[in-house]
């Protein structure tokens, strides 16, 4: 089981974000299971949703105290929201910034990405899930780019999808480069 | 054919493959993206023939259903909470006046104070309403109860009321397996109603009863429900076997061979349950703890369940609803279905307003129950502090 927790604020694709990596995972013919952290989703407010993918039935729903992921969307909801809270040893970070953070992890593989620039470039709109993704992707190999490229257009159509799937693409190989 | 949806979705789904022809739509949260989804398929064409009705209420939205269901149409709506409660007078009378209508209830608090998030109140409030009452525990099982529902519900003429967890349950993302439009229509075939309003052929409903007969209605209608047990348990064996799958019927065992604990719940927390049970199994290297699924909860299989917990010492019943004064609601009528053998019932009241329900939470609950009746993660410093409030005011 790989459990992922994605952190950021109403209004910038949390839930989304979940759902559609939940969505890749299942096109691999894996068990996924997205949620958000149940209602509390509105403009500006810290919220949370979670991931689990997994090669077996996913049964448990109680939410992800231990993550094998941790997704931050943005940064300002580091601390107040506890975001590292719990993270297994050797865990995964993806912070949306464009310069480093400083993090007082210690057996976290902690990467930083523009994801907020990158959407705004490729999408105009300062959305940074779909790029976080693509990313992620990169950094994890947990789900191929390809089931985020698909995932993205299960829930886009047109233009949006389009340019999110660039997006994700430009994050996939910037974050392949850089690994 | 396998898709990855959101619980609401599913339901959504599934409904129009039911082919409701009346759709009564009223929007609470959390069950509001059901009839969005209904409404959806029935603009896009996918849904033909169905007349997609925005009410103004929710008692509206269960008293069209009824007018159209007297009319001989299959009927659906959907609520959550407080609509449930808004709307409980016709629930009352759509059984009453035998209407096989299907109803959502995507389970959420009832308020004072106000709280959107999941628990079994609403669902619990609607108990002696007459409707059948059915329970899923993950989304593929809401989807399929509906098919079954609309099923049950014209086999019996009762109303059936399936009850998925708000949030938990409807706004989750998992895998669920729909049926083809054919499989579906071989399994529910279009509604021949017993009796309908017809112009041409006038009758009435709804008379007033007298007291010389009122009490035989009333019995018969107690009759009914006794008799949609063996209902529910064939169809649920129908639909299993039409489409490979354990979904539905009155209630699934799980582990309880050699189990001295069952712990019996109802809805979603029974994922996070079969997981806690099999931790600590693992743990002890026996398999001393199982679980019980509830998904009938009206009517109440008694006979099921006995034979069923009848080897075990303790039963343990979790239950997301709180009658103030007295407990549990499930674990009374478990203890009842129970009666006379030796088996210790705890009640576990957990998950309130949403509260998150956890796999340690459980287990430390399992192994060492302290007391009849647990509060699951209650705050005992806060009580404390508002209870001594409570006595500093009235000058104790």
């Amino acid at each position: 089981m790989f459990q992922i927790r994605i952190h950021g604020r109403g209004g910038q694709g949390v839930v989304t974000a979940a759902e559609m990596l939940s969505i890749a995972a299942f096109l691999e013919g894996k068990d996924a299971q997205a949620f958000p952290s149940f209602g509390s989703e509105r403009m500006g407010a810290p919220v949370v949703a979670f991931c689990r993918i997994s090669e077996k039935e996913i049964r448990s729903r109680e939410p992800i105290l231990n993550p094998d992921a941790i997704i931050v969307q943005d940064k300002t909801v580091i601390e107040p929201a506890r975001a590292f809270d719990g993270i297994v040893d050797n865990g995964f970070v993806l912070i949306n910034s464009p310069v480093d953070v400083e993090t007082d992890l210690k057996n976290a593989r902690v990467k930083c990405i523009g994801a907020t620039e990158i959407a705004l470039e490729q999408v105009g709109r300062p959305i940074p899930n779909a790029v976080l993704l693509g990313s992620f992707a990169a950094l994890t190999g947990i789900i191929k780019i390809d089931s985020v490229i698909k995932a993205i257009n299960t829930k886009f159509s047109g233009k949006i999808a389009e340019k999110n799937v660039k997006a994700a693409q430009v994050a996939y190989e910037k974050t392949l480069g850089e690994r | 054919m396998l898709y990855q949806l959101e619980g609401s979705q599913a339901v959504a789904r599934a409904i129009a493959l039911c082919r409701p022809e009346v759709v009564c739509a009223y929007p609470i949260t959390p069950q509001t993206h059901i009839v969005e989804g209904v409404g959806e398929l029935v603009r896009s064409g996918q849904l033909k023939n169905c007349q997609y009705l925005n009410v103004e209420s929710e008692m509206a939205a269960i008293s069209v259903a009824i007018g159209s269901e007297a009319a001989g149409v299959r009927s659906y709506t959907a609520t959550s909470s407080q609509g449930l409660l808004y709307m409980m007078e016709a629930v009352y009378n759509a059984s009453g006046l035998e209407l096989p209508i299907v109803m959502t209830l995507g389970n959420r608090a009832i308020g004072s104070p106000l709280n959107i998030w999941n628990d079994h109140a609403d669902a619990m409030s609607a108990r002696d309403a007459g409707w059948l009452m059915l329970f899923a525990e993950n989304n593929q099982e809401a989807a399929d109860l509906h098919i079954q529902a609309f099923k049950i519900a014209e086999t019996l003429r009762l109303p059936v009321m399936v009850c998925m967890d708000g949030f938990i349950l409807t706004h989750a993302y998992e895998k669920v397996d729909l049926p083809d439009q054919n499989e579906v229509d071989e399994f529910l075939p279009p509604y021949k109603p017993a009796f309908s309003l017809d112009p041409k052929h006038p009758c009435a409903i709804g008379a007033m009863v007298s007291p010389g007969d009122f009490m035989e209605v009333r019995y018969m209608a107690h009759r009914r429900q006794l008799e949609a047990c063996s209902v529910i348990e064939k169809i649920g064996t129908e639909f299993n076997a039409k489409f490979k799958r354990n979904m539905g019927g009155l209630l699934r065992t799980y582990q309880i061979e050699n189990a001295e604990t069952v712990v019996v719940a109802m809805g979603s927390v029974l994922g996070t349950i079969k997981d806690t049970v099999d931790e600590l199994n693992h743990m002890s290297g026996d398999d001393k703890f199982g679980v019980l699924s509830l998904v009938s909860y009206r009517p109440f299989p008694d006979k099921v369940i006995c034979e069923a917990l009848k080897n075990a010492k303790r039963v343990i019943v979790v239950e997301k609803a709180l009658a103030l004064g007295r407990g549990g609601i499930l674990a009374h009528e478990v203890e009842l279905a129970l009666k006379g053998l030796d088996i210790e019932i705890i009640t576990v009241v957990a998950g309130l307003g949403g509260r998150v329900i956890t796999k340690a939470m459980l287990a430390e609950v399992f192994k060492q129950p302290k007391g009849n009746l647990i509060f699951l993660g209650l705050n005992e410093d806060v009580i404390r502090r508002e209870y001594k409030t409570v006595l500093d005011e009235r000058g104790a």
